[in-house]
């Protein structure tokens, strides 16, 4: 339609949305409601078009597809978009994600809610943006400048400690993205294109890899994020809004792997083999150190932020094993923990929006009053932990199982956090849900209302869906990974035979 | 009858006017500005004011419809070029907006003089001049014209001490950066034996640069550097900003800064090509001396104008990046940069003169506090600017620094972009302080309602922030034609 594709209907239609709400005057409760129901309208129709955009979409073809590209900034600057196997399951995610974040601030945003549902749409277009665009420098605006419409959330909907939340959050992304920018430019200059398709088939030298790839993984570490580059997350997680939360850890984080997968697997595949030692001693340390730190902490979203630390270790652990199970583990584990720490964050909220507390001692005994709940908060648990016939585990075997093939002690010390991730999960779970119901300010706690129902159970099917049949985002990954594979083969072959020739 | 043996008269061809034709248009207006206000006194100054805003639009019209060629007029002492014109472009736009920000201020203020909106014209004609520059002798007539026009401006509120001040500090540390550049001159001419750039280009190139000439190219950079105040000759500016009215900082903030540039740029790209790697190593220092300084120095300012120094500090020192690689890419960086910079100036000085309560001028960050609430266009406005002052992406901001960082990776230089990419994120953290109290502190009572043409430049720079991004290619198109016109 004019000469624009479905992707950029994707791009533009949360800006309309946002456009909408925006010419919308008036502070009164009408007003207020017109602009929550636009905002999930547009959130809805956003989604319906990521479907059609799906359907179309081949998952035995390995290259990209639905590419559209417009006149940008010179004959190998343009504004070029398309999806493959990797990216179409995390537009998906993102539009899926976008209309229960709009729930979930339905009663708990009452201040300035017209900005809100703008900043939240302005950042789906941008999250879509980083995973369609098929241009360096495109990626890099998209990706960088999700960070305005976040700090704007964290730092006015958050919490106690939200300017510091917000600032940590900006700066230290800030600083890991803007090496890329240069490393970005020094590709550019070399292949003279920056066009994602054609980079991926240039070849880099060797000796110049290794600095592009240090420079992509100061930014991707940032984002993931992985020991010891992590602290931003637990802080900007406890500020943000539960919708805030959901978007960090549902789409936020996974840019990061994304654009491990992306850029750094087969671009720069030497310099990945040969990094690959130190990629797994900062996974393997953030399997083990943050799930002894989600063990000591009393409040619940920072509990599930050090969590999420752990499970993306999981994920760059088996990315860099550089098997066929460990990439497609690495991105299913990426959508199944969107899906996931989305779900808890929503429950973290259900009972925060009852309680206005986050502290693990304030709770107690929850199942009594909450037995919905409570099935819904243990599905989610259970999945966390990784319990076979949920998503959480596809992804962490497989991941494993990968890490098996190519170090054995590193698959030996992340099967640790394997246990240790059992014993947070449950014990918060225990300590929120079981035991007497002792507190008088729970006695009163109602159930889940009808919106948390709406909201919480396609997530919780979701999880459980794709524990059994996880094949059709399998399917999705396998293609591309195999190209990547394919790739990166001769750096493989010729770490292996050095090995060899050591020993 | 003359004989026929008597000594013919020798002849002055006359020069052509044709390529100077805008600059002759302002003199000749200034002129008449000035009969009108003598005559009609201080009632004129709404008058004086339109008719100069009329003038410098008559010599926007003039520049636009120049011939595309390069020109050179004056036995090569004017050059119209198309970097001289993207320039003068810059420059009267910046004066024609600082102008129209200005009336309103000063009318409250009770300094509406007539003398303010031709000073005003008369440093427009001398930066005019300092762009279209072929020799030393009209660079340097040009910087005067400009500069001592610049003086009494900074002076202008002349019952006010800090404006006095400023005024009394911009003159003597100017008077100085001109000497330097006069005696560095100098120099360069007794070595070279001429004034014209293209001459020393030829004498330099073939010669090689004597210890002499160096050192006048060393003598001509620090009055540059003063010029465009880059580090270590950047003391005069935050002082300056503070003082002088706002209206006056913001006309200093813009038009000055893209003349002085430019200049910059003329006389590193035309006079000294040929020993690039002589000048280089100075151009990285000031430019890497200037982020870094720009970055650290303004996170305890509370000052808003101050801050603007701070930041228009840093961001030469980012523009002068480009000029570092040396090449064509580099110039072009260096004109998108100070181009989509010129937007931000104005819109952010829009911005701080809209902020008045009670008839009462404020200038504190903290007065912006939740603006966010009662004037939305306006917190809008300034959040984008800051936020592309510090090259966020998608904002214009951040293709300023792209393209610089482009030329100085391309000219081999990455450890220099490394370095400024790396020094910029603390100079983020003052920009998102001042979204932060815009958007996050509690509202406070609103300002006195804005004149219009603060809101005009507020919704201009705002669109052009948020919009560039979509296409960028026009602004890249024209100033790669100007760098082209350079070498």
């Amino acid at each position: 339609m004019f000469g624009f594709g479905i992707l950029f209907g994707l791009l533009v239609l949360p800006l309309v949305g946002a456009a909408f709400i925006l010419v919308q005057r008036g502070e009164d409760e009408a007003t207020i409601g017109n602009v929550r129901w636009a905002a999930l309208a547009t959130t809805i129709v956003t989604f319906l078009l990521a479907l059609v955009a799906w359907a179309r979409f081949d998952t035995g073809v390995p290259g990209f597809q639905l590419v559209e590209t417009h006149a940008w900034i010179s004959p190998e600057i343009a504004f070029k978009l398309g999806v493959d196997g990797f990216s179409m399951p995390f537009v998906l995610l993102t539009a899926f994600l976008m209309p229960f974040c709009i729930l979930a601030s339905w009663e708990t945003i009452t201040t300035r809610v017209k900005e809100y549902m703008v900043a939240f749409l302005v950042l789906e277009t941008l999250m879509i943006g980083v995973f369609v665009a098929l241009d360096l420098f495109l990626f890099y605006i998209f990706f960088e400048a999700v960070l305005i419409p976040m700090f704007l959330i964290i730092g006015i909907w958050g919490g106690k400690r939200r300017i510091y939340a917000s600032f940590k959050f900006f700066l230290y992304t800030l600083l890991g993205s803007v090496l890329m920018l240069i490393a970005m430019i020094a590709m550019y200059w070399t292949a003279g294109t920056s066009d994602i398709e054609r980079l991926l088939a240039f070849g880099f030298d060797p000796s110049l890899q290794w600095w592009l790839w240090l420079a992509f993984f100061a930014s991707f570490a940032v984002k993931m994020p992985m020991w010891p580059v992590h602290t931003w997350l637990p802080d900007a997680h406890v500020e943000a809004p539960t919708a805030g939360s959901v978007i960090l850890a549902g789409i936020l984080l996974k840019m990061g792997g994304y654009g491990f997968v992306r850029f750094s697997l087969p671009m720069f595949p030497d310099a990945s083999v040969e990094f690959a030692p130190l990629v797994f001693t900062l996974s393997v340390i953030a399997i083990i150190y943050t799930s002894l730190v989600a063990l000591m902490q009393e409040d619940m979203k920072k509990l599930i932020a050090y969590s999420s630390v752990a499970h993306m270790g999981f994920v760059t652990m088996g990315l860099f094993t550089m098997t066929p199970q460990g990439i497609e583990g690495a991105m299913f584990q990426m959508v199944s923990h969107g899906l996931i720490s989305g779900a808890l964050f929503l429950c973290v909220g259900v009972i925060y929006d009852r309680m206005h507390t986050r502290e693990i001692s304030a709770f107690g005994g929850l199942t009594s009053r909450m037995p919905l709940y409570a099935i819904v908060f243990l599905t989610l648990t259970m999945a966390n932990v990784g319990l076979p016939g949920t998503s959480g585990f596809v992804g962490e075997f497989l991941t494993m199982l990968g890490a098996f093939q190519a170090n054995f002690w590193v698959a030996f010390f992340a099967a640790f956090g394997v246990i240790l991730s059992a014993a947070y999960a449950l014990w918060l779970y225990w300590r929120v849900m079981n035991g007497p119901l002792e507190k008088p300010a729970l006695a009163v706690l109602p159930d889940l209302t009808r919106r948390e129902i709406v909201m919480l159970a396609p997530l919780v099917l979701l999880v459980i869906y794709y524990g059994v049949q996880p094949q059709p985002i399998l399917d999705a990954f396998a293609a591309p990974t195999e190209a990547v594979l394919r790739a990166a083969a001769p750096a493989l072959e010729g770490a292996a035979t050095a090995l060899a020739g050591a020993q | 009858m003359l004989p026929e043996s008597a000594v013919p008269l020798p002849v002055f061809p006359v020069p052509a006017l044709g390529p100077a034709l805008p600059e002759i248009v302002l003199a000749a207006g200034a002129l008449v500005l000035v009969l009108v206000g003598a005559i009609r006194g201080e009632r004129s100054t709404a008058l004086v004011s339109a008719g100069a805003i009329g003038l410098m639009l008559v010599a926007l019209a003039l520049v636009f419809l120049a011939p595309a060629e390069t020109q050179t007029t004056f036995f090569g002492a004017f050059v119209s070029d198309a970097f001289a014109r993207f320039f003068k472009v810059l420059v009267l736009i910046g004066s024609i907006v600082a102008l129209m920000m200005s009336h309103d201020h000063f009318r409250r203020l009770g300094i509406d003089r007539f003398e303010y909106p031709i000073l005003i014209v008369l440093a427009t004609i001398g930066m005019m001049v300092m762009v279209s520059a072929g020799d030393l002798i009209a660079l340097y007539m040009g910087l005067e014209l400009q500069s001592l026009a610049a003086y009494v401006i900074a002076s202008i509120h002349r019952d006010d001490a800090r404006s006095t001040e400023a005024g009394l500090k911009y003159f003597v540390l100017g008077a100085l950066s001109s000497g330097l550049l006069l005696y560095g001159a100098s120099l360069v001419y007794g070595f070279t034996g001429t004034v014209s750039f293209e001459g020393i280009q030829l004498a330099l190139g073939t010669g090689g640069a004597s210890t002499g000439a160096i050192f006048g190219l060393v003598f001509v950079a620090a009055g540059v550097a003063f010029k465009i105040s880059a580090v270590p000759f950047h003391m005069w500016t935050p002082d300056v900003y503070e003082g002088a009215p706002t209206p006056v900082t913001a006309f200093f903030a813009s038009a000055p800064k893209m003349a002085a540039m430019a200049l910059a740029v003329r006389l590193f790209m035309d006079a000294f090509p040929t020993i690039v790697d002589e000048w280089r190593q100075i151009v990285i220092f000031i430019s890497l001396a200037s982020v870094i300084l720009g970055s650290f120095a303004a996170i305890g300012q509370t000052n808003l104008k101050r801050l603007m120094a701070y930041s228009s500090i840093g961001n030469v020192g980012f523009a002068l990046v480009g000029l570092a690689a040396g090449t064509e890419a580099g110039v072009q960086g260096v004109l998108i940069y100070m181009a989509i910079y010129l937007v931000l100036t104005l819109g952010g000085f829009a911005c701080i003169l809209g902020m008045r309560r009670g008839g009462v001028v404020l200038e504190d960050i903290s007065d912006l506090a939740g603006v966010y609430k009662n004037h939305p266009g306006l917190a809008f406005c300034l959040a984008a600017v800051v936020l592309s002052l510090a090259g966020i992406p998608p904002l214009a901001g951040f293709f300023a620094k792209l393209y610089v960082f482009l030329a100085a990776v391309e000219a081999g230089l990455a450890i220099l972009a490394v370095i400024a990419v790396v020094a910029s994120v603390p100079g983020a953290y003052y920009y998102l302080r001042i979204v932060k109290v815009m958007y996050f502190d509690e509202p406070v009572a609103p300002y006195d309602p804005m004149p219009a043409p603060l809101g005009g430049v507020m919704v201009v720079s705002s669109v052009f922030n948020l919009i560039f991004w979509l296409v960028p290619a026009p602004l890249f198109a024209a100033a790669l034609i100007a760098a082209q016109s350079l070498s």
